[in-house]
Order: structure tokens, then sequence, then C-alpha cells
């Protein structure tokens, strides 16, 4: 019996040093093992032989059987907000790629808003300003202890519906403007210049050369040692845009109001900016959360070791605190976007055509295929979710790969 | 300045000091000047306006939308619909069966409020008593209460009854599931990871459709559930894969020492379980728990997607009845208010707990 008992022994996956003699080399597998392992499987082959019996009845009962034909027949239906272009006469499975198109848009412009605001939202946070500190953290509190779907609703019916019509805009330069119709922003455009070509022309990379090396040398010897790629991909980017526009090769459109509407421009429907405001809004406050956990969370010696080297503040801030803070910060960061992305799916409630309301709504109405739809969804999220997964095991291994 | 705060704080400042390091905080460098200016300018600006708003422009007495005044806030349509924001259409003359509930849960679940020993108790009456006892009182048809279907239950009442519904079964599931996941039987690890990785690679909105629109065709021929009872299992299931990870933690707190003693000491491996691992894990993992359930809570607001209604259903419901077009923003902060509230007492309940338990394992 003491032997079964061993083996019955929940062994933790991380191996124990070999100096412990409490575990005993491994033998044969002992007979209650195997029967454990055989009535396990045996519970979950009947669980899932009963539900697919079940399934079956049921779907032959209504007329349904499982094939995934459907989603190459024409859709009929039209997707007013598109990230992709699409008409009624393609197919449900074009649909269902405009609403995973949709879905990855909004997360992104809510991803990206959310990192900002948070990160400005962590810093009043941890300011040593009380009135600064005491004020936002009332309002991430608040935040924080409302559902999501409220701060969406909130933001469509009433927020949306305070802003003026289009005669009287609210804008920002003569650039962009937010009214009842949504917001409407610069496009970019060819301009009337050709592109030029980025073969080995010598005047052009001379040209990004010489414009890029001031940014470049602006930065501290120390900073530049530490970030190099991401400053000089930056800088070489920053400069290479500056130089399409500065050629002509690209040209801002802006939006001009003709009538009563905006014309020329891009138009972002209250939908999507009502379901990006609302997501960016409740990640911010879940993420000026993180950012403090994380600052605060470097150990104190570790500044004090610094100031003792004599570092100035500033460069304890960016030298010693943010690099170790941002290790700590980025997984959880992570999971936070991932959560943006599952998120946007409550633009079901707002009519704001993402995956869920294309495939699981739309789709599955039209055609009673549940079993299908809800499997496109959930196959979509799920490999959201490894891809997610895996990027973070790829940060931490090279985490500790470092150290 | 950041080296300074550094230093430690000399032996006991006395008040002044104290408030004079705040005052002086406030203005110190020239750029927290101007913060603390922004700030107040900000504040100053808002707050007389929300203020105005909210009480001394708002309308809170009359009987119907005509007395709305206009200036501020209209009270009276919260007040109209308050019935249906925090029953649904659960029977006026039943509510005191709802209020005895509420009252019930209240009770057990401060249990700060509660010495050591009446604790335990507390504990088992929420877990095993009072489900029973609310179920009675709130489905009813027994005791010679009338009968209240599931399907008028509606308002705060719906998100209370499936939080604590998916809490009480996520618990006891979640904690196998932890236990599974750290099983040395690779299909039994191996399962649990998979269903917990599933549940929580979904976002909500696809679990509420599963349990309204899938679960129904994984019945056998012959049985039907209720939406209620759909939402209700599937937020369950949802739940126990986010418990599990929230035990798992605790689980992995408990020294291997401790399920070796109890083995030693020839109790059965579940006997090790039940009563040395577990009840330690379980304490450890208490506040991941309620923060855990507070989020359910929250998501709970949800429902109203597959058609039940919730607080923030009733309430979308009532905005849009003719007589009290126009007055979103009122319910909007009513609800947002009240989850507030609700969601700030469990946090402070968990934070409690946790310095509790943080002081009696130094112990």
């Amino acid at each position: 019996l003491a032997k079964a008992d061993q083996a019955l022994l929940p062994v933790p996956a991380r191996q124990e040093p070999p100096a412990s003699p409490a575990k005993p080399p491994r033998r044969r597998p002992s007979l209650r093992r195997v029967l454990t392992t055989a009535a396990f499987l045996a519970v979950i082959l009947l669980a899932t032989a009963f539900l697919v019996r079940n399934l079956g009845q049921n779907l032959a009962a209504r007329g349904l059987s499982i094939s995934f034909d459907f989603m190459l027949r024409p859709a009929g239906f039209d997707i007013p907000i598109r990230a992709i272009p699409f008409t009624p006469r393609d197919t449900y499975f074009q649909a269902a790629l405009v609403g995973m198109a949709n879905t990855l848009l909004v997360s992104v412009l809510a991803v990206v808003t959310a990192t900002v605001l948070g990160f400005l939202g962590g810093a009043a946070l941890l300011s040593h300003n009380p009135i600064l500190a005491r004020t936002s953290l009332w309002l991430v509190d608040f935040v924080r202890n409302t559902p999501q779907l409220l701060v969406l609703l909130f933001v469509y019916t009433v927020f949306l519906r305070a802003v003026p019509s289009a005669r009287d805009s609210l804008s920002l330069g003569d650039a962009a403007f937010l009214n009842v119709r949504g917001l409407f922003l610069p496009a970019l455009e060819a301009g009337p210049a050709a592109m030029p070509s980025f073969g080995l022309t010598l005047g052009t990379w001379a040209f990004i050369l010489i414009a890029a090396a001031p940014i470049l040398l602006f930065l501290p010897f120390r900073a530049r040692r530490r970030l190099p790629l991401a400053f000089i991909t930056l800088a070489v980017g920053g400069t290479l845009v500056a130089f399409l526009f500065a050629t002509g090769a690209w040209q801002l459109e802006k939006p001009v109001l003709r009538g009563f509407n905006f014309r020329g421009g891009i138009q972002i429907v209250p939908e999507l900016v009502a379901l990006w405001i609302g997501l960016a809004v409740y990640a911010a406050a879940f993420i000026a959360d993180l950012v403090r956990g994380a600052v605060l969370a470097v150990p104190r010696g570790q500044e004090e070791a610094a100031a003792a080297l004599g570092l100035r503040p500033t460069q304890i801030l960016w030298l010693v605190r943010v690099p170790q803070g941002l290790r700590i910060l980025v997984p959880p960061l992570i999971s936070q976007y991932l959560n943006v992305i599952k998120s946007s799916t409550l633009g079901l409630a707002i009519a704001y055509p993402e995956i869920m309301a294309v495939v699981a709504g739309t789709t599955l109405n039209q055609t009673g295929h549940a079993i299908e739809t809800m499997m496109i969804v959930m196959v979509f999220f799920l490999a959201l979710n490894l891809l997610i997964s895996f990027l973070i095991n790829l940060y931490n291994r090279r985490l500790v790969g470092r150290s | 300045m950041a080296r300074h705060a550094t230093l430690p704080p000399p032996p006991g400042p006395g008040l002044a000091a104290i408030v004079r390091r705040g005052l002086v905080s406030l203005v110190a460098p020239p750029g927290n000047a101007l913060i603390t200016a922004a700030v107040l300018v900000t504040a100053a600006f808002v707050l007389p306006r929300l203020w105005a708003w909210a009480v001394t422009d708002a309308t809170w007495a009359g009987a119907d939308r005509k007395a709305c005044t206009g200036a501020g806030a209209c009270w009276i349509f919260i007040r109209a619909r308050l019935h249906d924001l925090l029953y649904g259409s659960y029977p006026a003359d039943a509510a005191w069966r709802v209020n005895l509930c509420a009252l019930g849960l209240a009770t057990l679940m401060a249990p700060s409020a509660f010495p050591h020993r009446l604790r335990r108790a507390a504990v088992i009456l929420l877990v095993l008593v009072f489900p029973i006892l609310a179920l009675v009182l709130l489905r009813g048809g027994a005791l010679g209460l009338a009968g209240v279907e599931t399907r008028l239950w509606g308002g705060l009442l719906l998100n209370f009854v499936l939080t604590f519904i998916a809490v009480v079964v996520a618990v006891p599931l979640g904690l196998l599931l932890a236990e599974g996941r750290r099983s040395s039987h690779p299909e039994i690890a191996g399962s649990s990871i998979a269903f917990i990785e599933f549940w929580r690679a979904a976002p909500i909105v696809a679990i509420l459709f599963f349990g309204v629109v899938i679960l129904p065709l994984l019945l056998p021929r012959g049985i039907e559930l209720n939406k209620f009872t759909c939402v209700a299992v599937a937020l369950a299931l949802f739940a126990s894969a986010y418990m599990a990870e929230a035990i798992r933690g605790g689980l992995q707190s408990v020294p291997k020492g401790q399920y070796e003693a109890a083995l030693s000491l020839n109790l059965s491996p579940w006997q090790a379980r039940a009563l040395v691992v577990w009840p330690q894990a379980l304490r450890v993992s208490l506040p991941a728990i309620v923060n855990t359930a507070i989020d359910l809570f929250k998501d709970t607001s949800l429902v109203t997607i597959v058609g039940l209604f919730d607080v923030l259903g009733s309430l979308q419901q009532a905005l849009k009845d003719p007589q009290w077009l126009g007055l979103a923003a009122e319910g909007y902060a009513a609800v947002a208010v009240g989850f507030y509230v609700l969601c700030s007492l469990l946090s402070v309940l968990s934070r409690r707990l946790e310095r509790e338990l943080a002081v009696e394992r130094r112990r």
C-alpha cells in the first residue's frame, strides 16, 4: 500500500534536486495508477459519447447536419461598418473575415489608446502630488468597479449624443472633427508626385541618414546603447514618412464640411468611436493599476543603490526603475491586451459588426448552423490566445536567458 | 527628489510635520505646483456642475415625467423604475422574500462581524444552508409561498443569483480542476488544462451564446432547460475555470511537506488533501477567490445581451419607455454608482481578509 500511495503523490513538474532521497526511482506503473487512468478515460469517453449522441439526435430532429458548406453561399446581408471591402453578394466566409478584421481594427485602436492613457494614469497614481494621486486613484477605482458594458453603453448613448451636430463639430485644428455622425480624420493618400524608388539611389539614402543623424545624436549615450534597435527604427521610419510627405509622394486629405456632412478624409462611425473609447477607458484603468504595481514592485534597494552610485533622479528613473518595472509589467500587460480583444465582442450590444455579431449573430440567425458558427468564433479566439501565450512565453524565456 | 524620498523617515514625525510635508509636496517643485493648479481648476470646473446636476438642480419629487424640470437630473425616473431595477418582473407583493434573502446574504457575508468561532458556522451556513433557504424563498411553491418562475426574476436580484450560483458551483469545481492540473497523470492534467484554457480563452459573450444556443443541443431529447438555467450553467463553468486559476496559486503555496507529513500520519491521499492541504490552500487563495467573484458580478450584467433582464437590461428596457425617453444619463449614473458601491464593499472585504490572513500566517 505504501508504494501505491507513493505513486499517487502529486509530483510537481519541477525537478527536485537529486539530493532528496524521498523519491525512489520509478519502476513499473502500479496497478492502482493504471486503474485510475482507465477509469478517468472511460468517464471522459462516456461523457463525450453521451453529448455527441444528444447533439446528433437534436440536430436530426431539427433537420440539421454539421457542415461548413453554407460558408461558401452568398451572405445576402450588408455590413455597414467594414475594415475590408464587402458586398451582400459575397459569401458568409468573407463576412466572417470582415467580422475578424473589424474586431482586430477596434482592438488595435483601443490597445494603443489604452496603453497611452494607462501609462499616464499609472504615472498619476505614482505621483508625489497627493491631490493628483488621490484623484486618479478615485477615478481608476470607479471605472474598475463598474461593468464594462455599462461604460460602453454610457459612452454610446450619453456621451456621443451630447456631441454637437456636423455644423458645430468639435474640431482639432481644421484636420479632425467630432460630431454626432462620428469622428472625421484626415486620410493618407497618394500625392501628385510619383513614389520615389527605394533602390540604391545614393541621394535618397544620404538624405535619410543626414536627417536621422541628429535624432540619434541627441539621445544620451547610455540610452542609445540600451535601446538601439527600437530607436533607430523609429528614427529611420519617422524620417522616411517625413521624406515621403516632403517630396509629395504622400499627402493628407482633410475632411471638409459640405452641406450637412463632411466629405473626404476618414469617417469613423459613432459605433466604432464608442467601442473604441469604451474599451480604451476601461482597459486604461486596469493598465494604470498594473503600471503602478510594476513600478512599486521594483525593490527599493535598486533605487538606493543607483543613488549611492551617484546617478541623478532622471537617470535612476530611466536606467534603473523603468527597465526593471517593464520586465514585471509586460506579461500582465499582454494579457490585458488579450482582454481588450475579447471584450471587443461587446460591440454586439451597440451594433458594431465584430466577429460575434457577424458570425454568431447574423450568420447564425440566417442559417441556423449553431455549432459551426460557434466553432468559428471559438477557433478564432483560441488561436489568438495561443498566439499571445506563445509571445509571453517567448518574452519570459528571453528574460530568463538574459539574467 | 527621489533620492530624498528614499531616506528613512525621521523617528515619529508629529501630525503637524505630516501635514506640513503634505502641503509642501503640493507646491514643492514648480512642476508639482502646476499639476496641483491644473487638478484644482478642473475640479472647480467639473464638481460644481456635477453637484448642481445631481443634487441642487435635480428633480426629486413628483409623479411622472411632467414633473421633471429639465434643469438637472430627474431622479423620479429611478424611483418609478426602482422595482424593475431591483427585482425585474418579480411580483411586488412577494418582494419581501427577495429582501429577506438579501438581508441573510449580507449578514452571512460580513464575517468580520463575527468572532472567530462563529465565522466557520457562517461560512457553512452560507454555502450549505443559505442556498436551499434562498431557493425555497425565491422560487416559492412550498411552505405556502406562491410560486415565482425564474423567467420573472430580473434586476439586481438576477445579478446576485447568477453570481451566487456560479461562485458556489465554481469553488469546489475549480478546486478539483486545480488539483487535476497538478496531477501526475498526464491524461488528467491534460484534460484539466484543456478545460481551463478553453473557458478562459473565450470571451464572456461567446460563453453566454454557448449557454443559450449550444447547451440545449447537448441535452438528451425531452429535457428542456429555460434560459435562466442555461445561462447559470454556462456562467458556472466559465467561473470554475477562473476559480481553478485563483486556487492553483493557493495550492502551490502549501509546502509539499504538509502533504507528506499527513501521509506519514497514515491519512489516505484524499484525506490528506481534504483535511490538510485544501484548508491551507483555500485560505491563501481567498482574496483571489473574492476578486474573481467581483469580476463575475460585473460580468453578469452581460446577460442582457442574450435577453435576460438583469439590472442593466431592465434599465435599457426602462430607457425605451416613451414616457421616460432621454433620461439615459440618470439611469446609467444610478446603476454605475450601485455597482461601484457593491463592488467596493466586496473589495474592502477582500482586502480585510487578506490583511487578517497575513497576520495569522505571521504568528
